[in-house]
């Protein structure tokens, strides 16, 4: 399936909910998204991607854009996924190191508050 | 041996479907559901490495895919395949992409001599003009040296060639699940 975008504001924070495939096709309209949001001053962003069906490395490296920007800011873009067949990229790439992967949004957003 | 050749236009779109037939050519051929991940991840890499260089290269040249699937049976005139991979093919999925952008030298470090796993170093990487990833190119690759069972990677004087393949499972197809690519 195609991509699904949406946003929403919980606790401070944008939550990005992501459905469907993020590949080099579709990637583009989530960089745009992320780019949007930051330069609208929204810095602690959190990724939901628990409908995410395909994620490619054009994805990753849409996130770690993402991660770029928001860090030129002093802000923080965590993941949300539970999903062993998106979170293997992660491992085989070694972002897991880079980013904040939880389970829920609330962990997300109650982590980065701790902190 | 049954062979599935698929050649596409260097569109991001086109990825998409080549991931499709790759992944119902598979699955025809015996491929376990949870190889089939891989194989999807692996083929959209690379059909993506290939289509974002023909854009920066030459976007009118199209892209050509091979399924090999070495278990299944072979037409009486069908193409005849490269006779690699390790000097045995038998009971193997092999995807091969041809792309006929000029290579470049693997550069010492890169994925092409061993992946390093600390992502930090990408942070600082810088993303290519008119591209989307943040990510060095080379990442495509080292994604599909983590996910194929086997692979080479051979620049030539028209372009790489990309070859990956997984082992079928004995009994060839499986007994249950829809088949075919419609």
């Amino acid at each position: 399936m195609d991509l699904k975008l949406d946003h929403y504001t919980e606790d401070d924070t944008e939550i990005v909910v992501v459905e469907g495939e993020i590949d080099v096709y579709t990637a583009p309209r989530l960089r745009e998204l992320l780019i949007d949001l930051v330069n609208k001053g929204n810095f602690h962003l959190v990724v939901n991607m628990e409908k995410v069906e395909f994620l490619d490395s054009t994805g990753l490296g849409v996130l770690v854009g993402g991660l770029k920007r928001v860090r030129a800011h002093d802000g923080t873009l965590d993941l949300v996924c539970t999903q062993e067949r998106i979170l293997k990229i992660f491992r085989i790439t070694g972002l897991t190191k880079v980013f904040g992967i939880y389970e829920s949004v609330r962990e997300a957003i109650d982590k980065r508050k701790s902190k | 041996m049954a062979i599935v050749q698929l050649t596409i236009s260097a569109l991001p779109a086109h990825v998409r479907t080549a991931r499709l037939m790759a992944t119902a050519v598979a699955r025809r051929a015996g491929i376990n559901e949870s190889t089939l991940d891989e194989v999807r991840l692996a083929v959209g890499e690379a059909c993506s490495r290939a289509v974002e260089a023909h854009r920066a290269h030459c976007p009118e040249q199209p892209i050509q895919l091979e399924l090999i699937d070495s278990a299944g049976p072979g037409g009486p005139s069908g193409p005849v395949a490269p006779d690699r991979i390790n000097g045995n093919r038998s009971g193997r999925f092999e995807v091969v992409v041809s792309d006929r952008a000029p290579a470049k030298e693997p550069d010492e470090g890169s994925p092409l001599n061993g992946f390093d796993s600390d992502a930090h170093a990408y942070i600082g990487e810088h993303t290519p003009p008119g591209g989307v990833t943040g990510l060095s190119p080379d990442v495509g690759l080292a994604v599909i040296l983590g996910l194929a069972d086997e692979v080479s990677i051979e620049p030539n004087e028209v372009g790489t060639v990309v070859r990956m393949s997984w082992p079928l499972h004995k009994g060839g197809v499986e007994p249950t699940g829809a088949h075919g690519i419609g």
